[in-house]
């Protein structure tokens, strides 16, 4: 099976895993909120887990732990008050939906090459603007510093989804809120984080126990925290030799694929993200007739509700072409062989359609 | 823990199971996202799929699941999406139900801590829980759920303390925590009669919780359920050995002449507070604690105890104990409470 998903999630890295045994081991486990010798040793490895999350992201702000990304984005949206939120066209369901439910909604419109206009106009009602930094359908990677720092002058604040970039690229700039999530980078499942600009304030979505400064109650798990800072910390260390990786793997990729029309900016996007078409492609028998590749249809909704692509409409894609897009990811563990191989194999199963 | 330390703090967290540190391990290979279409993506969420049921069958619950990362999230679930609003919640609920309470009727209790079935009887969402945290005092939420529902109510229950020690409650919304009973931390479920109970919101689940999965939680959470609770009969006898003998060195047992779960007891030391207690039992290499482990620390003392009306309240710590716990711990700390006692 080659792995060639990496949006969706990437393989637990061996790194993360130990670092997590500790906290799983006979002796490792404890309540971090218990005032007692082993309470105390628990709370010290979350602490050094959050300033391992913490160097994911700009100075000048604290990491609260969250469950998933999802929650931290909730956290976000719904901890305001702001009033009105505004969100560009390719935001992930889990900024879209929340801000529907529980703002207004305004909707930034994105270019035909998935990049957002670093000038766009922001409705002057919108006192939350959310951008991501990096798409996860397209990988286009869109201006967030610029616009961060339009949004702070129009009174703003700035929420910045940064699931698929963190730990690959520097950090958003001028972001006041930024939500990661552990297992986009290598990290374990069930454990996301919000940062949030010293000064910013929030009021929790989930009460109780008042952890996590009284902005997110439950129970931490260290392990799920060590395991997450220990992702973090290789990413970081890796972070130049991770995308360099990529990058040799993208240019084979295109290679093998050069007849393949790319959606989104060929330049402007996380190179582990390649979102191909071909017309007339029948994408559910090609991914019938490649069981050996894990890959996803361009076309649905990569949260896996199984609704069309709002991110490839966006672009001014038809509804035909987004059901001929296929979505290519791949990361650290893939190999150049493997990736050729499996390049080769969808290309072949392509033409054999008659496209 | 070093081998001297003696756990007695299990109603904070207890030790993870091996049976689920080996579905935990086992779940870190099943690392495919099960939100995907692809082979892996399936076999992620049949894994998933199968878990539940496995969760079904261990509960006896035949109603819908919803996996969330813990209790906590699972009552702020139950209680900003259902389609009842809160209307009533116990006095001694935990926080992460109260502080979600805003003017909702605040149901009071008796001195042994239980509440009246006949004052929960209200038209909305009631949340009473199956077990107190603080004392094992357990609800007769059979009855409450009948006046719930005999007012055309909804009965929430907190079974954080509950489930994998008892059976089930009858309730429309259980909310539970697989760190409570050898799961691990960071993963738990809100389990729902029907989904008509809730409103969604969109995302996994059904469209009730956003977030992808935390599968390998999920997986050890299920596979401590099925542990069982043939320990309890056990802990009745270590709690029975616990409250005899620090009744007979002028200790008071909290809510002792009523049904309590048998893994957590709560004791008054007359003349010393509970904090001091906690830092010379800390010492000794024994770990209880003051109430709930995030009010630990804290020096207010425990609304819990307050709303029973108990005499020294900030004297009374809370024993835990838990599946491994053995009659020489047991001793141990007997010995170690008398000699705090001085």
């Amino acid at each position: 099976m080659t792995y060639l998903d990496y949006q969706a999630t990437t393989p637990l890295a061996p790194e993360a895993r130990e670092a997590m045994l500790r906290w799983l081991a006979d002796d490792g486990f404890a309540n971090p909120h218990s005032a007692h010798r082993m309470g105390r040793a628990a709370a010290a490895a979350v602490e050094v887990a959050r300033d391992q999350v913490a160097a994911l992201f700009p100075p000048g702000g604290k990491v609260v732990f969250t469950g998933s990304a999802t929650e931290a984005l909730n956290l976000a949206i719904r901890g305001g008050p702001y009033g009105p939120v505004a969100v560009s066209a390719i935001e992930h369901a889990a900024v879209r939906d929340t801000a529907r439910w529980f703002g207004s909604d305004f909707e930034l419109p994105v270019s035909a090459d998935g990049v957002m206009d670093p000038e766009v106009p922001f409705p002057d009602e919108a006192k939350l603007i959310a951008v991501m930094q990096v798409n996860n359908e397209i990988g286009t990677v869109q201006p967030v510093a610029r616009l961060a720092e339009r949004a702070r002058a129009a009174g703003a604040l700035f929420l910045c989804d940064a699931v698929q970039g963190a730990g690959k690229i520097a950090p958003p700039a001028g972001a006041d809120l930024i939500a990661v999530s552990a297992h986009k980078l290598y990290g374990p499942k069930g454990i996301g984080a919000l940062w949030v600009r010293d000064g910013v304030h929030l009021s929790p979505v989930i009460l109780g126990g008042g952890q996590e400064g009284g902005l997110r109650s439950g129970t931490l798990s260290p392990a799920l925290c060590a395991g997450f800072g220990a992702a973090a910390a290789l990413s970081l260390a890796r972070m130049a030799q991770d995308a360099a990786h990529v990058e040799a793997l993208r240019d084979a990729a295109r290679d093998v694929l050069s007849r393949w029309t790319l959606n989104g900016s060929a330049d402007r996007r996380w190179p582990g993200n390649l979102n191909l078409r071909l017309d007339g492609l029948d994408v559910g028998r090609l991914m019938s007739e490649c069981r050996t590749i894990a890959f996803s249809a361009g076309s649905a909704c990569a949260s896996g509700s199984g609704r069309p692509s709002h991110v490839l409409a966006a672009l001014g894609l038809s509804a035909a072409q987004a059901k001929n897009s296929i979505r290519l990811g791949f990361g650290r563990y893939t190999t150049r062989d493997e990736l050729i191989e499996a390049c080769r194999t969808l290309d072949a199963a392509a033409r054999s359609q008659g496209v | 823990m070093s081998p001297d330390s003696l756990y007695l703090d299990h109603a904070a967290t207890t030790p993870l199971l091996p049976a689920a540190r080996d579905a935990l391990l086992h779940g870190f290979a099943i690392w495919a996202n099960p939100s995907s279409p692809h082979r892996p993506g399936r076999a992620a969420r049949a894994a998933l799929e199968e878990a539940r049921a496995r969760l079904k069958a261990a509960l006896h619950w035949d109603g819908e699941v919803i996996f969330t990362s813990g209790a906590s999230e699972a009552l702020a679930l139950a209680i900003s999406r259902c389609v009842q609003p809160l209307a009533g919640v116990s006095v001694v609920e935990h926080e992460a139900v109260l502080r979600h309470a805003g003017d909702a009727a605040r149901i009071p209790v008796d001195g042994l801590g239980l509440v009246d079935p006949a004052a929960s009887a209200l038209p909305g969402l009631v949340a009473v829980q199956q077990v107190n945290n603080e004392t094992g005092v357990m609800q007769p939420l059979e009855a409450i759920a009948a006046a719930v529902r005999g007012a055309g109510g909804l009965l929430l229950a907190d079974s954080a303390q509950g489930v994998g020690k008892l059976a089930l409650p009858d309730a429309d919304l259980i909310a539970l925590s697989a760190h409570k009973f050898g799961g691990p931390i960071g993963v738990g479920a809100l389990l729902v009669r029907d989904w008509a109970l809730l409103r969604p919101t969109g995302g996994q689940e059904r469209g009730y919780r956003g977030g992808t999965e935390n599968l390998p939680g999920v997986l050890a959470m299920v596979a401590a359920l099925e542990a069982g609770a043939g320990w309890l009969d056990h802990a009745v006898e270590l709690r029975d050995r616990l409250d005899t003998a620090i009744t007979a060195a002028g200790g008071v047992s909290i809510a002792e002449e009523t049904a309590r779960v048998p893994s957590i007891a709560a004791y008054r030391m007359p003349g010393k507070s509970a904090n001091a207690q906690l830092i010379r039992f800390d010492g000794m290499g024994i770990a209880v604690s003051a109430g709930s482990a995030c009010s630990s620390g804290s020096l207010r003392t425990s609304h819990v105890l307050d709303a029973m009306g108990i005499d020294g309240a900030n004297e009374v710590i809370r024993v835990s104990i838990g599946r491994e716990t053995t009659e020489a711990d047991i001793d141990r700390f007997i010995a170690a409470w008398q000699q705090v006692a001085g």
